[in-house]
């Protein structure tokens, strides 16, 4: 019986979900004793008269849903190339600045969208994938390391993003625009919870009926050996950087859609941090190779968790990246190999000692 | 003439390179875009203009040499910017304090970033990833708004002037106006000066080539590595406080915006200027010549008309991948001679 018991116990802590449910369970024990009221959900109405759902849980679901479209596809680019792609608060600058000068027009405040939504979606996934490629041939093609060759796209994106539109301030008041980063009329879910559903949903589908996931993982563990397996390892990593600009449209569509109105430089700012942390709270080894989708996005959830719950605490949102560092720090310190070999032999030596 | 090409090795190769796109760039400044380039000041003031930047990239420079790297070096600038001038701002201090203060938070940095990343094995990137973002967060925890220093004699050592002579020039008017250069110049020539001789000369710099080359080989001749590149971070850490306190002399100001995109900035100072990211290649010289293209061509941009801010950034970035892709070139051809 004790026996079982523990194979039970330890099956459970080397199962990857259990650290994002834990940080969940953490945040949410820390806020019952804060303040209770943190998790008040109110059935208000809008301006427009569509019932909606307010409060701080609604908000981590809302937000958390960007994070973990993003997490999707840094999953996919750890597992691949060891390495993460800091580019991608950028690459929501340009594809949203790209989505905004489609729909303007010539326009700052255009009375009227002047092409369809979904053109101007398509031509942000053109964008996004662009930027995906971009970094995809410096890492496949050029080995480069993919934090440095990323890093080209971090500094310059905000720039060229604000380079599409001239620097134009634009705002763009439209009911069905605002439908993605806000409610659908009648459901008082916000829609990018539906559309994270969705991009999980076919993120699974593709995993379950194509070799993609068994084929990262194999590049992520062992390039040279996959390689002699007859593996096209370049464009499997190159695959994923695109997947990840896909992901990248897709949030910049939430985003614009969310305020109508564009920062170039505050769009999206730190959510690289976000998504590196999501990607390494759901247990995946930040040096490539295995990969758990599920934890990544629960992990993405729980990151939205932690923001809110700092921000109730009247932290302003410059400095929430300090203590999202120290958070990283202590995780990757706790999932270091070294530590994690001293803690065990500590573990063993406790157990020696009582037995 | 392409044998010796061949023959070289990849360090003179890659510094020859940096050095004669220089003296193309600068003497073709000169011949199509006017006098302005050709005074002896224009070169000055690119050098007082990127005197933090020169002793960044000197820190980046050991740390890739090790085979690391630190990105946090921007921020920590932001850092050691806001919290000089809030000290010497609001709480009346004097200067020598302020700059043991850079000094401190430099060295606080390089050993926690050291001791994560050489102790514990975690990801160089991360690390300093982390690092940025806890320093720029620090920045506005310490003060949101920007500022100007008022200090008085913080302003005397800001505004002293070195004459340098026989360099100056006539302006318009046709009166002589001496050449000069700021102090923070002297700082980033000596640190440029004193990390060569240390590279070059004694066994830690050795070492350092010797670990980011090949750490095995380099345990084997009983290099402490751990030790080693450990050191490499506390060097890049302790450069990015004192570069931040030159920053600090140039701007005279703190803001939380200061050094935005420096990491970058100087990671490709160094890459142009000949080190490689894998690690184990690279000269410190190179890195002077690599700020100094870096800025020269940013000026030619500027001057060519493109003054927009987006410019700036989007040349800083076309150079660091142009010369990432000529270092990834000259490695596979180093490993197709091999074969």
């Amino acid at each position: 019986m004790n026996k079982q018991k523990k194979s039970f116990v330890s099956e459970l802590l080397h199962n990857q979900m259990i650290i994002p449910i834990a940080a969940i369970l953490l945040l949410v024990i820390f806020n019952l004793i804060s303040d209770p009221s943190f998790f008040a959900i109110k059935l208000t109405h809008n301006n427009l008269g569509n019932p909606i759902l307010s409060g701080n849980l609604i908000s981590v679901i809302d937000f958390g849903s960007e994070l973990a479209i993003l997490a999707i596809g840094m999953t996919l680019v750890t597992a691949a190339s060891g390495g993460q792609d800091i580019s991608v608060g950028a690459g929501v600058a340009i594809a949203g600045s790209l989505i905004f000068k489609i729909l303007r027009g010539n326009e700052n405040t255009p009375a009227e969208l002047h092409a369809p939504i979904i053109l101007a979606f398509l031509a942000a996934c053109l964008a996004g994938m662009a930027c995906g490629a971009f970094n995809g041939v410096l890492v496949a093609i050029f080995k480069i390391q993919p934090m440095v060759a990323t890093l080209i796209l971090f500094t310059a994106g905000r720039s060229i993003a604000s380079w599409i539109n001239m620097n134009a301030n634009i705002v763009i008041n439209d009911q069905t625009f605002a439908i993605f980063g806000g409610f659908i009329p009648g459901i008082p879910v916000p829609t990018p919870v539906f559309i994270a559903i969705l991009c999980i949903i076919v993120a699974f589908l593709v995993l379950k009926f194509t070799n993609l996931g068994l084929y990262t993982q194999a590049v992520g563990i062992n390039e040279s050996s996959s390689r002699l397996n007859g593996l096209n390892t370049t464009l499997i990593k190159w695959v994923t950087f695109v997947i990840l600009g896909l992901c990248v449209a897709v949030v910049s569509l939430i985003k614009v859609s969310r305020t109508g109105q564009l920062n170039y430089n505050g769009i999206a700012k730190n959510i690289e941090m976000d998504a590196i942390l999501a990607v390494a709270l759901g247990g995946n080894a930040l040096s490539g190779g295995k990969f758990n989708l599920g934890a990544s996005i629960l992990g993405a959830y729980a990151i939205q968790f932690l923001t809110t719950t700092l921000l109730k605490l009247k932290i302003s949102s410059e400095a929430l990246p300090a203590y999202k560092a120290v958070v990283v720090i202590l995780l990757v310190v706790i999932s270091a190999p070294t530590v994690r070999e001293k803690l065990s032999r500590m573990a063993n030596k406790m157990k020696s000692k009582k037995s | 003439m392409l044998n010796k090409i061949r023959k070289m090795t990849d360090t003179g190769l890659l510094l020859t390179i940096t050095i004669v796109v220089f003296f193309l760039m600068y003497a073709s400044a000169v011949i199509f875009l006017g006098s302005g380039f050709g005074k002896p000041q224009a070169f000055f003031n690119i050098l007082n203009d990127n005197a933090a930047l020169i002793v960044l990239s000197c820190g980046l420079t050991i740390v890739m040499i090790g085979g690391g790297i630190d990105i946090s070096v921007g921020g920590v600038t932001a850092l050691v910017c806001m919290c000089c001038a809030v000290y010497l701002e609001y709480h009346g201090g004097n200067v020598a304090v302020s700059i043991l203060i850079a000094l401190g938070i430099g060295l606080a940095y390089g050993l926690v970033q050291g001791f994560l990343v050489a102790m514990l094995d975690i990801q160089p990137f991360i690390v300093s990833l982390a690092g940025m973002f806890f320093a720029r967060g620090m920045t506005t925890i310490v003060n949101t708004d920007p500022f100007n220093v008022t200090h008085s004699a913080f302003k005397a050592l800001k505004e002293t002037r070195i004459i340098i002579p026989f360099m100056g020039s006539l302006n318009r008017k046709g009166n002589y106006v001496d050449a000069y250069i700021e102090i923070g110049v002297v700082v980033a020539l000596l640190c440029v000066l004193v990390l060569f001789c240390i590279l070059r000369w004694t066994s830690l710099g050795r070492a350092f080539y010797a670990v980011g080359g090949n750490k095995q080989s380099a345990l084997m001749l009983g290099i402490n590595v751990r030790k080693v590149k450990y050191l490499s971070h506390i060097f890049c850490s302790v450069l990015a406080g004192i570069g931040g306190y030159v920053y600090f002399m140039h701007s005279g100001s703190g803001s939380p915006t200061h050094a935005e995109g420096a990491e970058m900035q100087a990671i490709a100072a160094s890459i142009i200027g000949g080190t490689m990211l894998t690690g184990g290649v690279g000269n410190i010289i190179g890195t002077l010549f690599g700020v100094l293209s870096l800025s020269t061509i940013r000026n030619i941009v500027s001057s060519a008309g493109f003054d927009e801010a987006w410019w700036k950034n989007n040349t800083v970035a076309g150079m660091l991948c142009l010369f990432l892709v000529i270092q990834s070139i000259v490695v596979s051809r180093k490993k197709s001679a091999a074969k």
